[in-house]
Order: C-alpha cells, then structure tokens, then sequence
C-alpha cells in the first residue's frame, strides 16, 4: 500500500514536470510550477519531514510562484516558440540522468539507521536532546540549539539575499539607469 | 482587484487567521512541526495576500518599506545578539545554557529568541523582495512616462534600462 502511495506521488511528479516542459503559456507553467511545489511537500510528509514539507508549500507553491509572477510581468516575456530538435541537450540530460540513477542505486536507503549520516552526530543528538534541551521537536532543538550556527549563517543568506534583491531591483534602480544614460 | 468582491472578502476573512497561524506555528515550533522559518514565511505570505489583493501603496502604508528594511536586518541582530549575551554570560558563542540560572531553561529561552529572529528575518525579507519586484514595474512605468506598454515587451531582455532610450 505504501509502494501505491509512493509510486503515484513520484508518477505524479514526473506529470508536473513533462507538462511545465510542454506548456506554451509562461503564466500556466508559472502556475504548474506551483502545484508541482505543493506536490513535492506531498512527498515530504509521506517522507515523514513535516517541517521541510511546511516550507516547500509556503514558499515553493505560495511565495515563489508570486515572484515567478511579478517577473513575468516585469520583463513582459513572450515565450519564442523554437521547432528545430536540438539532440545535443537531450543526450547530455540523459546521460547525466543515468549516471544519477545509476550513483543512487549505492546509497543507503532512505531512514536506514545504519547509515553513515545517521551514525555521526545523530545519536549524541538524539540522545542528548531530551536532558539537555527538552522540547519534544528534536528538529527544533539540532536546528537551533545543536546547529545554532548553521542557522544563524542561513539568516544571514536570506538578509543578504534580500539586499542583493533591493540592489538589484529596489529603489535606487532610478539613480543607476540616469547614471547609464549620461 | 476593485471588482473582485469574493477575493476581496475571503481574503479579509483569510489574512488574519494566516497571521494568527504564522504566530502559532512560530511559537509552537517547539512541540510540533514548524519554527521561525516556516512561520516567517507564513507571516510574509499573509502581507504579500494583502498587497496582491488590496494594491501595493495601500500595504506600503500599512508597513512601509523603511520599516521592512529595518526589520530584515533586526531578526539577524536578534539572533547574532543572543550570541553576543551568551558570551557576556560567561558561555561559548551561542550556548544557551548560561542565558539563566537553569540550563534547560536557559535553551528554552534562547531558542525561543533565535527562532523570533529567524521569523522575522524570513518575514520581513519575503515582503520586501515582494516590494522589489512588485514596484521595479511601478517606478518603469513612471518612467515611461506616455510612452505606451509595448515599450515593455521590446525590452524583455535582462536589462530593461539600458534599452529605453
């Protein structure tokens, strides 16, 4: 019953993505592109990752597609239309693809635990987590008290993104196009 | 969006239970699933409803773009500052443990102050990106002038400043 599940949701996947490649209309694939997002968070709770789950839905299928969005309707893109078959791409994908399945048939399965990531660090964390932090999501606990530096360097990418972002498109976009003209 | 009175009303009812659920999910992350990340993106997406529904210079007067700069910036103060008290406090950089007299209690307290800040990084820089993308199209358009929108679909190669001349 699990493989079904599995199996259909990973199907479904594959669906979302032959589509986003054969639509013609951007705003559609933006829009596909969303719902693909809300189906990998599918994925993720049936994977048992319920925090990742929750981030992909709010940000891949909420905020992303409104970016996704708001670009179109900046640059006005029109989709060019392009009949001629370009082999090239199509061999290099494959290739990669097969060398990707093939690599996955060595790694350990998914929740094994005795693989090597689950036998560093998890154990202490897993074991410490309870006398030393205890809150009942040991996810929150590696995330922000373990792992409290990793977090604090991943804020500081999303701040520094939203600069680049303000850099790039934000208010003193006027100032630098007058600068160019000169 | 003026005639749009069905999105207009479900989204009036929506956005506060959105924000409500965004502070839940912030502050519950200790026991379920969720945490500032999540919750900050909630909370930003709650905002972003608001702007798609109600126009952009309406939500810039209800938080203005000067206030979501600063707040990006105060979540990783936040954060990098219970670093800086922990240090103060006789610990290692980041080591709760001593923000109190009891350990325990001190984590609690410490995450509980990380992930308010991670929240409202994650918050605050999804409206502002949402501010960036939205107005770059306001402030082109002011820019045309009476040049009509065709100009826009001309120049939909990466750089549409250069082009308008």
């Amino acid at each position: 019953m699990v493989a079904i599940v599995d199996f259909a949701l990973l199907a479904g996947l594959a669906v979302w993505a032959l589509g986003i490649v054969h639509l013609r209309s951007l705003f559609g694939a933006a829009m596909m592109f969303g719902i693909y997002s809300l189906h990998c968070a599918l994925i993720f709770v049936v994977l048992d990752a319920v925090d990742v789950a929750f981030t992909e839905a709010a940000v891949g299928a909420g905020i992303s597609t409104v970016l996704i969005l708001s670009t179109l309707a900046i640059t006005g893109a029109k989709l060019e239309v392009r009949h001629s078959r370009a082999m090239m791409p199509l061999l290099i994908t494959g290739v990669i693809g097969a060398a990707l399945i093939y690599a996955s048939l060595d790694m350990p399965l998914v929740g094994d635990p005795s693989a090597p990531a689950n036998l560093h660090v998890v154990p202490r964390y897993l074991q410490g987590s309870a006398a030393e932090i205890n809150i009942p999501n040991v996810v929150t606990s590696v995330l922000a008290s373990y792992r409290g530096y990793d977090t604090l360097g991943e804020v500081t990418v999303i701040f520094t993104a939203g600069i680049g972002v303000l850099c790039l498109l934000g208010r003193h976009s006027r100032k630098r196009s007058r600068r160019r003209r000169e | 969006m003026e005639h749009h009175i069905v999105l207009r009303v479900v989204a009036k009812l929506l956005i506060p239970i959105i924000l409500l659920f965004a502070l839940y999910v912030q502050f519950h992350g200790d026991y379920g699933p969720g945490g500032g990340f999540q919750a900050g993106v909630i909370f930003g997406a709650g905002f972003i409803l608001y702007a798609l529904i109600f126009g952009l210079q309406t939500t810039k007067q209800v938080i203005s773009p000067s206030f979501v700069h600063g707040m990006s910036g105060a979540g990783v103060l936040l954060y990098a500052g219970v670093g800086v008290i922990s240090l103060f406090r006789g610990g290692n950089y980041l080591d709760y443990s001593v923000l109190l007299s009891d350990p325990v209690h001190g984590q609690h307290l410490g995450i509980m102050l990380i992930e308010l800040g991670v929240g409202i990084t994650v918050a605050f820089v999804m409206v502002s990106l949402f501010y960036a993308f939205a107005g770059y199209r306001q402030i082109e358009l002011r820019k045309q002038g009476s040049t009509k929108q065709n100009d826009v679909a001309q120049a939909s190669d990466a750089d549409p400043n250069g082009k308008r001349q």
